[in-house]
């Protein structure tokens, strides 16, 4: 059985070419298509939303104060006062978390940002101008291959020294080097296509060339790597609020929140198990869109 | 063969050599003294300070300190904790058959279950065991691997009293910590494997077998899987280094004296000189891997060579 990739729509728009709403729709429109036909990636939007809307309007949607100590209260299971149940301060932990989820959106987006910058910009470098800039980048990208997961993390951390801040710049510095390979791998090809040819012939400058005719063009698959890494980054910097180092108290971290309930797991469950799934349903809904966005810009690729 | 294993070889020193400027600049980037950090609490006159100092070599030009932590390294000798002043190489060596341990056996799991995961959601593709396989996969792409970790400690030692919860030893703590870090992994290895399976499912060479006769199985054994293993492999290699990474956070969960946590815990101490210890000795283990990871990825399939 032999699968031919029909190139969508070409003849039917040439036939009514001229009709509005049956011209050709440009790549980004046609992905967008693609992805709101999706029901997994648009549950992870819609669920992405509502932690936005939660995480913006905090304070409207909880009762308590995240911060505020009440001894009396330590350790209340769920109930319809504490939905979430206390923590051994008495706070509530459902407070607590639509808090924190200011604080992990934000470090999901701050670190990508960082990771963003700093490889793609590498990466455009390296792939478009080659010979020894390339050179140099690509070592030091192999370096970083030594370190793999939390590690490269960890390193910048033991630097910086723990903070939450330094959390996010350690996550973002770890993920740089993955947009950096991606991003120049699709300038590599990119560059040999006739459009960048034929800037280059009527004298453009490279600067222009990368911003407008190569970054476009390789625009989808960073929008995919970037949209996942958030879920990464979210991920990671829990897990150095975790250990210890990130957030620190009283700071209504997810991983912080977690790793507090560790010594009370025999008698108050509800500590690990809240901030553990609004972690989990968080990366879920980001994976979701994310991989719905991967196969919205992927018209090639075969499920 | 041996011509691409050479090269790949010598691909690695330059990138060794950089690892350790990184790993000695550490000392230098690191806020603060070392020599006050090893006094700490006690009182410290400019006098002890220098002496310290002195003793530590720190008063020596940077590139003759380098010279002398890299010929120190290769004889083994790493240099003394900030911390506790005892020799960091030996505290290394100490913690790294507990971290082995849990690596090579969550290696194992994860290759298992993810392996299989995988062929059995591509050979059942758009099926129910197809969409149940990858939904569990993405969930464990998902899961926080401490987060998980503390849910087995909840259930198995908590509740059903099945394993002791922490530290390490017998075989009975291993189990739990290498579940957790097996089974997350094993997410990432089905997913890769299962689409690796689809794309060698459509190739002309499986027509072919199917075409000459042969069992459905014998075209899968023999022609789809040995193909579509190819990537596998590199991922499992790469997978060496990420449950290296994960047991930073499995080994603190699980209270067991690793590398990991020793990691975390040199961080948090500032101890400079293990943090230092800790990073060459991970990073050229994991580099060790890759090195093989590729080695074997050319044995594997014969149409890589070296550029």
């Amino acid at each position: 059985m032999s699968e031919t990739t029909k190139p969508p729509q070409t003849v039917h728009s040439a036939v009514s070419w001229g009709q509005k709403e049956e011209r050709a729709r440009s790549l980004w429109a046609d992905a967008l298509r693609r992805l709101t036909g999706n029901p997994g990636s648009m549950t992870g939007a819609a669920i992405l939303l509502l932690l936005i809307l939660a995480a913006i309007f905090a304070p409207h949607v909880t009762r308590f104060d995240p911060f505020e100590i009440v001894a009396a209260e330590r350790l209340q299971s769920p109930s319809a006062k504490y939905w979430f149940g206390t923590d051994s301060f008495g706070r509530d932990i459902y407070t607590r978390l639509v808090f924190g989820s200011r604080i992990s959106l934000r470090m999901g987006i701050v670190s990508v940002a960082i990771a963003v910058l700093m490889g793609v910009t590498s990466g455009l470098v390296a792939g478009y101008y080659g010979g020894r800039l390339d050179n140099l980048i690509m070592r030091l990208i192999d370096i970083t291959l030594a370190f793999p997961g939390i590690l490269l993390a960890l390193v910048v951390i033991a630097i910086l020294g723990p903070s939450l801040f330094n959390a996010m710049v350690a996550v973002g510095i770890s993920a740089a080097p993955t947009y950096a390979r991606v991003t120049r791998g699709m300038v590599l090809k990119t560059k040999e296509e006739v459009f960048v040819e034929s800037a280059i012939a009527i004298g453009c400058r490279p600067f222009r060339i990368i911003l407008r005719h190569v970054l476009p063009n390789i625009l989808g698959p960073i929008v995919v790597v970037a949209t996942l890494g958030v879920a990464g980054a979210i991920i990671s910097g829990a897990a150095l609020s975790f250990l210890g180092l990130g957030a620190t108290p009283p700071t209504p971290e997810w991983g912080l929140i977690l790793s507090s309930g560790r010594n009370y797991l025999r008698h108050a469950w509800w500590i690990t198990t809240f901030p553990g799934v609004a972690i989990m349903v968080t990366v879920l809904s980001i994976n979701l869109l994310g991989d719905g966005l991967r196969d919205a810009l992927d018209p090639h690729m075969k499920r | 063969m041996t011509r691409y294993a050479v090269q790949r070889l010598l691909v690695t020193i330059p990138t060794i050599f950089a690892v350790t400027i990184l790993v000695f600049l550490m000392l230098q980037l690191v806020p603060g003294d070392p020599a006050e950090i090893f006094l700490g609490e006690h009182q410290s006159s400019p006098e002890l300070l220098e002496q310290v100092r002195h003793d530590m070599g720190l008063d020596r030009p940077l590139h003759i300190q380098y010279l002398s932590y890299v010929w120190n390294a290769l004889r083994g000798d790493l240099g003394n904790s900030l911390f506790n002043n005892q020799p960091v190489a030996g505290q290394i060596l100490d913690a790294l058959p507990s971290t082995l341990e849990l690596s090579l056996t969550s290696m194992a799991i994860s290759t298992l279950l993810g392996v299989s995961l995988g062929i059995l959601a591509a050979l059942k593709h758009n099926t129910w065991v197809d969409s149940l396989s990858m939904g569990l996969a993405l969930v464990g792409v998902s899961m926080p691997v401490f987060w998980l970790g503390l849910l087995m400690i909840f259930f198995f030692s908590v509740r059903l009293k099945w394993f002791p919860p922490m530290g390490h030893g017998d075989l009975k703590r291993l189990v739990l910590p290498a579940f957790a870090l097996g089974l997350l992994s094993s997410a990432t290895l089905a997913r890769l494997v299962r689409s690796s399976m689809l794309e060698v499912m459509n190739e002309d060479y499986v027509r072919t077998a199917r075409a000459k006769g042969l069992s459905e199985k014998r075209v899968i054994i023999r022609h789809a899987l040995r193909n579509a293993l190819i990537p596998a492999v590199t991922v499992l290699g790469l997978q060496f280094g990420r449950l290296l990474s994960g047991a930073v956070l499995t080994e603190t969960i699980f209270a067991r004296l690793g590398l990991g946590r020793m990691y975390v815990e040199s961080i948090l101490n500032k101890d400079i000189t293990l943090i230092q210890g800790l990073t060459l000795m991970l990073a050229i283990s994991i580099m060790v891997s890759n090195i093989l990871v590729d080695i074997s990825y050319a044995v594997l399939d014969p149409r890589i060579r070296y550029e």
